[in-house]
C-alpha cells in the first residue's frame, strides 16, 4: 500500500501497539536544554533511573546563556543556577554537552543539524516545541514536555498515537525577495495558527524542493505557528549532500546503507493525507505581521486591517485586544510603522544563508540613527562561518551588534530584553503579547526584510529599497 | 499525580481566544529548577500591573474565582511553546479541569501528565459555561461518566480511554511503559542490526 513520508516514520518505531492504537515508539534522537530538563533529571534521581541512551542523547545551553562577553559569566543569579544545573545533570548521567566556552554551542535547533545528529527518517524530541525544525531533514520531530523529557530519558519511548496527516504543496517559482520566511508566514496566515493542530504537515511541491536546507529549516521551524504537531519535508540529494561528513553523520558504508533508507523514504505516488493544501508560489509577497498572533500576517504592501470587518465576535475581540497592544490604529500603511530595534537571529533564522541574506542588504549602508540592531548567530559554529566570510565586519560597519549565540531576544530569558512599548523587526517566530519583554511589540519577518527596516527605521518593502 | 475522579467549582471564565503559554506563564517564571511555585506567575501580565499589584478586573483576582478549580475559556488554549510550566502554574494555582473549544497538542499533552483534564467541546457549550460562571454557579465534572453537571445541564465529553484510566488512578507513564522492557529490549537489538549507524 502506498504509504506517505510519516506513515513510513512512524512504522519503523513503533515499538508496541496496545488494542486501542495507542503505540510505545522509539525515539532516535533526544536534545535537551536547561530550561526544560532539571525536572526531568530531579525526576530520573528521585526514583533512582538512569538515562536509558546516552548515545542518542546531546545537552546545551541556549536560551539563558548571555549574548555579550562570556568571560564576564552570568549575572541572573536564577539563570545561572539553571545552567550550573543543567552541567551538574550531563556530568551525573553521562551526556554529551557542548558548555559555553565550546565553539559548537548554539541554539539546540540550529546544533543538532549542524553536528549531523539529526538525520532523516529518525524520530527526534526535545522538550521545546521548535524541535519541529529537524522536520526539514525528513525526520518526524516534535516538541514535548518535562514529563516526556523524562519518560524519553528513562525509556527512550514516548507514548503516542498517529497524528492525521496534511500536505502542504507550494508550486511554482517564488518572486524575488521572497524567501522560506516568507512562505511560512503566507501559510499561516492561511490556515491558522489552529490550522494545522493534530496533524503532522508534509510541505511539497516543487517552492519547497527548490529550497537550501537552510531555508527548509525555516519553514518546518514554524509549524507549530500554525499548529501542527510537525513539519516534514522529504529527504533529496540536497538533504544528503547537508549531513555527508558532519561529525556525527555516518560513515563509510554506513552512509551507503544510510542513503538507501533514506531514499526509500518520500511518500509513494497515490499515498492519501487526511488533508491536501495547494499553494501557488506566485502569490507569496514578503511578508510581515501586524498583531499578536503569527497567523495577523499581511504582504508588507498592506494596512493595519480593521477590526469592523470582522464578523466573528471572539476573533474581532482579539483583533481590537491586538491593535490597541500593538500600538496601531487600522488603515495605517505597513510600511509607515516606524520600528526602535531589530532583532536578526532565533532558531527561524539565525543560520549563516539567514545572515549572508541580511548582509547583502545591509552592506554599505547605515543603520538608522533611532534604531537599536543586533545580529546573534544561531551558534559559534555559524558566527565563526560568518567572520570568516567577512559578514561580521559588514554587521559592525553598518552599526549593528554583533553577539555571542543563543537564544536571545527571540524569548528574552538572557539580558536581552525590549522594554515596554518598544517595537522590534524580528526575525524570530512569535509575536505573542510580552514574548519578547513586558509591553514588547514584534514584527516578524525574513531576515533581508528586518536588514532593510534597520536602515529605513520602518517596516520596508525590500523590493523598494 | 493526583487521581483525578470528580469535581465540583464555579468555574472561571476566561472568554479569549489563542490563550498562548507564554501567557499562562511569562518567561522570567522558567528559570526555576523545581515543579512547584509557580502559582504566582500565573497569567501574570495579565494578572499583576508593572508595580506587581493584582489587577482587581482580572478573573483570577476576584472571589469567588480565587478558589475556582475549572478554568473555561477560548478556542486553541495553550498554544505555543511546549513549556510544561503552563500546567504546572495551573495546577499550582489550584485548576484541575480547563475547558475549551480546542488546544494545542502539546500542552494538552502536558496536562495528563500533571492531573490537569482538559476538555473539549464545542464553542455554544463552552459559551454556556461561560454564562454560568459568571453567574457564580457551580458545575460538576465527572470523568468515569465523562459528563458535565450543571443544575439540570448535562454535557458529554470524549477522552482517550489509556489517559482516562492514568488520570483515574494517578499512574505515572514511565513506571508502564517499563513493564514494556522486553519490547523495547528486542526493539533495540532489531535497531542495532539493521542501522548500525544510529
Ligand atoms: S531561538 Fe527562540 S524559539 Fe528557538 S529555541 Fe530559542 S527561544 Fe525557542
Amino acid at each position: 500500500m502506498a504509504k506517505t513520508l510519516f506513515e513510513k516514520i512512524w512504522d519503523a518505531h513503533v515499538v508496541h501497539k496496545a488494542p486501542d492504537g495507542t503505540c510505545l515508539i522509539y525515539i532516535d534522537r533526544h536534545l535537551i536544554h536547561e530550561v526544560t530538563s532539571p525536572q526531568a533529571f530531579e525526576g530520573l534521581r528521585m526514583a533512582g533511573r538512569k538515562v536509558r541512551n546516552i548515545q542518542a542523547t546531546l545537552a546545551v545551553a541556549d536560551h539563558n546563556v548571555p549574548t555579550t562577553d562570556r568571560a564576564l559569566g552570568i549575572k541572573d543569579p536564577e539563570s545561572k543556577l539553571q545552567i550550573e544545573t543543567l552541567e551538574q545533570n550531563v556530568e551525573e548521567f553521562g551526556i554529551t554537552y557542548f558548555g559555553m566556552s565550546d565553539k559548537r554551542q548554539g541554539i539546540v535547533h540550529i546544533i543538532g543539524p549542524e553536528q549531523g545528529f539529526t538525520q532523516p527518517g529518525m524520530t527526534i524530541v526535545c522538550g521545546d516545541s521548535h524541535t519541529s525544525t529537524h522536520g526539514a531533514f525528513g525526520a518526524l520531530a516534535f516538541g514535548i514536555g518535562t514529563s516526556e523529557v523524562e519518560h524519553v530519558l528513562a525509556t527512550q519511548t514516548l507514548i503516542q498515537k498517529p497524528a492525521k496527516t496534511m500536505r502542504i504543496t507550494v508550486e511554482g517559482d517564488l518572486h524575488d525577495c521572497v524567501t522560506a520566511k516568507d512562505i511560512v508566514l503566507h501559510i499561516i496566515g492561511l490556515i491558522g495558527t489552529a490550522g494545522g493542530t493534530g496533524y503532522v504537515i508534509e510541505y511539497a511541491g516543487s517552492a519547497i524542493r527548490n529550497l537550501s536546507m537552510e531555508g527548509r529549516m525555516t519553514i518546518c521551524n514554524m509549524s507549530i505557528e500554525a499548529g501542527a504537531r510537525a513539519g516534514l519535508i522529504a529527504p533529496d540529494q540536497t538533504t544528503f549532500e547537508y549531513i555527508k561528513d558532519r561529525p556525527m553523520a555516518p560513515q563509510g558504508d554506513d552512509w551507503d546503507r544510510a542513503v538507501t533508507w533514506w531514499d526509500s523514504l518520500p511518500t509513494d505516488d497515490g499515498a492519501l493525507f487526511d488533508k491536501e493544501i495547494h499553494i501557488d508560489a506566485n502569490d507569496i509577497a514578503p511578508s510581515v505581521t501586524w498583531g499578536t498572533s503569527p497567523q495577523d500576517v499581511l504582504p508588507i504592501t498592506g494596512v493595519v486591517p480593521d477590526p469592523e470587518n470582522e464578523s466573528d465576535p471572539n476573533k474581532k475581540a482579539a483583533m481590537l485586544r491586538a491593535l490597541d497592544y500593538m500600538g496601531l490604529t487600522a488603515g495605517t500603511n505597513l510600511t509607515d510603522v516606524v520600528i526602535d530595534k531589530v532583532f536578526i537571529g532565533s532558531c527561524t533564522n539565525g543560520r549563516i544563508e539567514d545572515l549572508r541574506a541580511a548582509a547583502k542588504v545591509i552592506e554599505g549602508q547605515h543603520v538608522s540613527p533611532h534604531v537599536q540592531a543586533m545580529i546573534v548567530p544561531g551558534s559559534g559554529l555559524v558566527k565563526e562561518q560568518a567572520e570568516r566570510e567577512g559578514l561580521d565586519k559588514i554587521f559592525l560597519d553598518a552599526g549593528f551588534e554583533w553577539r555571542e549565540p543563543g537564544c536571545s531576544l527571540c524569548l528574552g530569558m538572557n539580558e536581552d530584553r525590549l522594554n515596554a512599548g518598544e517595537r522590534c523587526a524580528s526575525t524570530s517566530n512569535r509575536n505573542f503579547e510580552g514574548r519578547q519583554g513586558r509591553g514588547s511589540r514584534t514584527h516578524l519577518l525574513s531576515p533581508a526584510m528586518a536588514a532593510a527596516a534597520a536602515i529605513t527605521g520602518k517596516l520596508t518593502d525590500i523590493r523598494k529599497l | 499525580m493526583q487521581p483525578f475522579v470528580k469535581l465540583t467549582s464555579i468555574p472561571a471564565p476566561l472568554p479569549l481566544i489563542n490563550i498562548d503559554t507564554d501567557m499562562i506563564i511569562p518567561k522570567q517564571f522558567l528559570r526555576t529548577i523545581k515543579r512547584t511555585g509557580l502559582a504566582s506567575g500565573l497569567f501574570f501580565e495579565m494578572r499583576f500591573d508593572d508595580h506587581g499589584a493584582p489587577k482587581p478586573d482580572f478573573v483570577l483576582n476576584r472571589d469567588p474565582y480565587t478558589s475556582s478549580t475549572i478554568l473555561v475559556a477560548g478556542d486553541n488554549f495553550g498554544c505555543g511553546s511546549s513549556r510544561e510550566h503552563a500546567p504546572w502554574a495551573l495546577l499550582d494555582f489550584g485548576i484541575r479541569c480547563i475547558i475549551a473549544p480546542s488546544y494545542s497538542d502539546i500542552f494538552f499533552n502536558n496536562c495528563f501528565k500533571n492531573g490537569i483534564l482538559p476538555i473539549a467541546i464545542p464553542q455554544e457549550q463552552v459559551d454556556a459555561l461561560l454564562k454560568v460562571g459568571s453567574d457564580k454557579k457551580e458545575i460538576t465534572i465527572d470523568l468515569d461518566q465523562q459528563k458535565i453537571v450543571c443544575g439540570n445541564d448535562v454535557y458529554d465529553f470524549d477522552v482517550d480511554p489509556f489517559r482516562k484510566q492514568c488520570l483515574m488512578n494517578g499512574l505515572d507513564d514511565i513506571g508502564l511503559t517499563l513493564e514494556k522492557e522486553s519490547f523495547i529490549s528486542s526493539y533495540e537489538e532489531k535497531r542495532a542490526e539493521e542501522k548500525p549507524w544510529l
